[in-house]
């Protein structure tokens, strides 16, 4: 079966992935960070047994998995980097396919996640509107009518949704842009942020578009300003990168990264994310002629523990870089 | 104008904000203006709960608050474990610190009122709202001068309201 970010999806010249999340939190218990581990687990059985086998979903207790298994969920954002922190207490419960997981004792009691390929809102918020209510028929949740689903940290109160796009923005972050764009979506209550931070940059000009607000804002209303604003940056993007294709110097850039990635024999996860880039650029300008979704799919899975996860074994720095090398020139 | 936060001194302080193009006011005095922390009113959002409650709530006052021990009933939180851990413990907490949460919830969403889906494994809560949009559309009927369907409209409420009471 084909993972959530094989697909291709609407705009997946621009966006990568689309992702709801839902936070829940079952009425008759504390939230996690008052609960001792034995509640914790007692508590992630329960919405096991309300959920797992209605929705084919497998339950995986964290301290099960291997920590390269783990930190490689994350790098996948599967599950966020907060749960992967800890396996104390901590479950998982996942689809076979990857796009839907919902973590158990995180922040709150349950986390639902879906997952879908290019920008898909609806049909996201659809699934996960679905297993909420579903879990919701036999475990009552905390909600107030004035707050709306109560969660441990206030920041999600209301809907308890966080609705966000993972967009590939090459030509605008080379234009500088950034910074402004990111002002003026907090104005829209929406928060931009790298992808994949290193150093405050955004490795692969991977970013991440989110609602800020939950609170007083319905779930149809918050993602359609998610969907408009997501619409306006593809235009400008578009905009941007049609300047960029006839560019000689755009065209040399494009050859020189699929060369680089074809050939090279070490590759450092930042230069190996700056090519791809430059690659899926080439790709979406017509100058090259490689597959979206092999470059879609490494551009999530190359990172460090995921290459661990794959190889079977955690790899020192100079050896990941080979494997990562090796990977990269098979599969493009 | 009394001021909002102690309803003892005059309000000096009159703060407006506008957050998704929904404007809010807040009219204080200017010790709770100080000690709610609107005068780091324009420090970014880029900090935790924590640190936005630490804002609200300077230690003089939260040594205050911890005197007076208002626990939560059911987690046995009080604010100041809150505060320090940015952490709400549990469901029972928003009721019991309701009052004290207000503002830095306001400021954190801009508003203070849930839209959106309700959970559907609580009936009364659905019934509620069905009642409250009922009454809703009633007065618009009136306000249209359409009786034939406030008439209908009130023949509906009447019947929810006495299955409420046949219940009890």
């Amino acid at each position: 079966m084909s993972k959530w970010y094989i697909g291709e999806g609407d705009h997946n010249d621009i966006v990568i992935s689309t992702r709801v999340r839902l936070a829940r939190n079952l009425a008759d218990y504390p939230f996690p960070s008052r609960l001792d581990n034995r509640s914790k687990i007692k508590i992630n059985e329960l919405v096991r047994d309300a959920i797992a086998d209605r929705e084919h979903l497998q339950y995986t207790e964290l301290k099960t998995l291997t920590r390269a298994e783990i930190v490689s969920l994350a790098e996948r954002h599967l599950i966020s980097p907060e749960f992967a922190s800890s396996s104390d207490g901590r479950a998982l419960l996942m689809s076979d396919n990857e796009d839907v997981s919902i973590m158990l004792c995180e922040e709150d009691h349950i986390r639902l996640q879906v997952m879908k390929s290019g920008l898909n809102l609806s049909e996201a918020y659809e699934i996960a509107d679905r297993i909420d209510n579903e879990i919701n028929e036999s475990l009552n949740y905390a909600f107030d009518e004035r707050l709306g689903y109560l969660t441990q940290n206030p920041t999600n109160l209301g809907t308890g949704m966080r609705a966000s796009v993972m967009l590939h923005l090459p030509a605008l972050g080379r234009e500088g842009r950034m910074n402004t764009l990111a002002l003026t979506v907090s104005k829209l209550g929406l928060n931009i942020r790298p992808a994949y931070d290193e150093n405050g940059m955004a490795l692969g000009s991977l970013y991440q578009l989110s609602n800020q607000v939950s609170l007083g804002i319905s779930e149809a209303a918050a993602i359609e300003n998610l969907k408009s604003i997501t619409l306006q940056l593809a235009t400008q993007e578009r905009a941007a990168r049609k300047e960029m294709a006839n560019s000689i110097n755009v065209q040399d850039e494009v050859y020189r990264a699929y060369g680089i990635l074809k050939s090279a024999r070490i590759l450092p996860i930042e230069e190996f994310m700056s090519l791809i880039s430059s690659v899926r650029l080439g790709k979406v300008l017509g100058i090259l002629d490689t597959d979206i979704k092999t470059i879609n799919e490494l551009m999530v899975s190359m990172q460090s523990a995921t290459i661990n996860a794959f190889v079977g074994r955690t790899l020192e720095a100079g050896e990941r870089d080979i494997e990562r090398a090796k990977i990269v020139r098979e599969r493009l | 104008m009394l001021c909002q936060n102690c309803k003892k001194n005059e309000a000096t302080t009159h703060i407006k904000r506008i957050v998704n193009g929904e404007t809010t006011q807040a009219h204080l005095c200017s010790d709770c203006a100080k000690s709610l922390g609107y005068d780091s009113m324009f420090s970014d959002f880029g900090f935790g709960f924590s640190d936005m409650l630490r804002s609200f709530f300077n230690e003089p006052v939260l040594a205050s608050l911890g005197s007076r021990e208002l626990r939560c009933d059911r987690c046995g939180s009080t604010f100041a474990d809150i505060v320090n851990s940015g952490k709400i413990g549990c469901a029972d907490c928003y009721e019991t610190f309701y009052d004290k949460l207000l503002p830095s919830l306001e400021r954190l969403h801009g508003k203070t009122s849930h839209e959106g889906k309700i959970p559907n494994g609580s009936p009364e809560i659905k019934k509620k709202s069905e009642l409250e949009q009922l009454k809703d559309e009633l007065d618009e009927a009136v306000r249209e001068q359409n009786y034939e369907k406030a008439a209908e409209l009130r023949d509906k409420i009447k019947s929810i309201e006495s299955e409420d009471k046949g219940n009890e």
